[in-house]
């Protein structure tokens, strides 16, 4: 299943947030979006999900999801999310509550996301009693639960510390392997990007449209690899050279306003 | 030899004098106080020590007990009430009508604080309706509701129920608003349909200012039957504390006072189990 966004603009009131944004993400494929603070990643990625309505221009998916999927479009969201009142496994099963599988095959689905994400000890813990990055894990356990064919992370790791942004991007790295997930990454981590994506789309300043598209020509199994670490931190120097100066333009209309 | 980092690191008794004469001293602790929370046990003895204070001051024969009586004098008043029958005549008679005020004030003020919270057109209406009628004392209304609803149980029943019904609604619909979007957006970005999403994220999210504003309806509760009650009933504690002041019985009156502060403590009480068990997860 494809995912295309198909001319998108936005606006909020006055203010233009996106310009005419298109691009495909294909079946099985990850694509990163950066740009400078502001440029409309996380509006940009909303609208993908269906969670925003955009001005102009459409999200549209081609193909079939596949048979199993329960919600083809899944987010992972920055804040994680977690309903506060529910237990860790209250909260992978939540949004399989109102779906037709009777109890066993949901508790199945539960025990096996919990089991990816290594958080099958923790099932009964209230979100208030875990660390960031356990969170985070208990928001991929709920997005893996429904067994999307394309996640959508918008800064998913931003709000951890480095260590555990390390650790959670291994595991994003293992969960995404098989490429029969794909996924859509918002992040202005540049290294992130280029770690995971086989695609990134690099949007202009607010309003945001795209300035490139650059591929990164090694498969993620590689990029581990010690030899890859320089040819990834070219890709990122070549982001970055891309992003800098709209980044301090950025930056200098946040402090201006 | 030694490394100079490892010299540094040494500690020597003689280095607790400094080259320049200076001893080294503890870093003083700044950080006391400004901390929330206070002892259980530090308030019980003050009610104690008040009491007594206020018990030995009428035994003394310092203060008129026809002016205030002795809390012994209390107590004996409670006692011959209960004996009597009339407690439980007065305190039923009350209790039914906080009861049904505050249930229908309740259930009415949930409904339409969920509508005000949930629904764009209720909220246009519902605030502009609340704004200008929560402000008018209720109490103010009863006599328009004894001619509406005659002189029963009914006048003094809706004056509660009003009082009780804008404070629940408006703090529904605070707690509705309070219950984080990105909840709600998750919830949606699962396609989970609209009643689940109430059910599950909106209620449990809002129950903390619904319960909160539990607290306050209660109170409002009890100052509305007690002033209802002195206004137009037979029987009621509101009714025995008015009477019990014009006959000059003072002891009787602050009986009734007791009454309704015993209420109030229960009421408070239960209001507290209940956001342990429901709000356990904050």
């Amino acid at each position: 299943m494809d995912l295309i966004a198909d001319h998108i603009s936005h606006r909020f009131g006055g203010l233009d947030v996106l310009d005419n944004v298109s691009f495909t993400v294909a079946s099985g494929e990850v694509v990163a979006i950066v740009g400078p603070s502001g440029c409309g990643k996380s509006t940009l990625l909303s609208i993908l999900g269906g969670l925003l309505r955009p001005s102009e221009g459409r999200a549209e998916l081609r193909g079939s999801p596949p048979d199993n999927s329960l919600n083809p479009l899944t987010f992972v969201f920055q804040d994680f999310a977690l309903l506060p009142w529910c237990t860790v496994e209250a909260n992978v099963a939540f949004p399989l509550v109102h779906t037709a599988l009777d109890a066993a095959a949901r508790q199945a689905v539960v025990d096996d996301a919990l089991r990816r994400t290594g958080l099958s000890d923790f099932r009964g813990a209230y979100p208030k009693q875990l660390s960031g990055g356990m969170r985070q894990r208990v928001g991929i356990a709920r997005a893996l639960a429904v067994r999307p064919a394309i996640l959508l992370m918008d800064e998913p790791l931003s709000a951890l510390d480095s260590q555990t942004r390390e650790l959670l991007m291994e595991d994003f790295v293992r969960l995404l392997a098989d490429g029969a997930m794909g996924a859509v990454y918002v992040t202005h981590n540049l290294e992130e990007a280029v770690r995971l994506a086989d695609r990134v789309v690099v949007l202009s300043r607010r309003p945001g449209r795209v300035r490139e598209v650059l591929s990164i020509p090694m498969t993620r199994a590689e990029r581990g690899g010690i030899d890859a670490r320089g040819k990834l931190l070219t890709l990122q120097n070549q982001l970055w050279s891309l992003i800098r100066e709209e980044a301090i333009d950025a930056e200098r209309e946040v402090q201006d306003a | 030899m030694p490394s100079v980092r490892f010299k540094m690191l040494e500690r020597a008794p003689s280095q607790d004098t400094q080259q320049d004469g200076s001893v080294p001293r503890p870093v003083a602790f700044r950080g006391a106080g400004f901390v929330p929370g206070g002892g259980r046990a530090s308030g019980w003895i003050a009610l104690v020590l008040v009491i007594a204070l206020w018990q030995f001051a009428g035994s003394a024969g310092w203060v008129n007990p026809l002016f205030l009586p002795a809390p012994s004098a209390i107590a004996v008043a409670m006692y011959k009430l209960a004996v009597s029958g009339a407690l439980w005549q007065h305190v039923s008679a009350s209790v039914v009508r906080i009861g049904s005020g505050w249930l229908i004030g309740t259930v009415a003020g949930v409904i339409v604080g969920f509508a005000i919270g949930l629904s764009t057109l209720a909220r246009g209406v519902g605030i502009t309706f609340i704004s200008a009628l929560f402000p008018i004392p209720k109490i103010a209304l009863l006599p328009l509701l004894i001619l509406w609803l005659g002189i029963g149980e009914e006048p003094k029943i809706a004056t509660i129920a009003l009082g009780v019904f804008f404070s629940t609604a408006i703090s529904v619909y605070s707690g509705v608003d309070a219950v984080p979007r990105n909840l709600i957006r998750m919830a949606q970005s699962f396609n989970v349909p609209f009643h689940a999403i109430v059910r599950r994220v909106i209620w449990p999210g809002a129950l903390p200012s619904i319960l909160a504003g539990f607290r306050i309806t209660a109170s409002v509760a009890l100052l509305l039957v007690v002033s209802a009650e002195m206004i137009g009933a037979q029987f009621g504690i509101g009714a025995f504390v008015l009477q019990a002041g014009n006959l000059m019985q003072t002891d009787q009156l602050l009986a009734g006072v007791v009454i309704l502060s015993l209420f109030g403590l229960a009421v408070g009480k239960a209001i507290n189990v209940l956001e342990a068990r429901l709000l356990h997860w904050r």
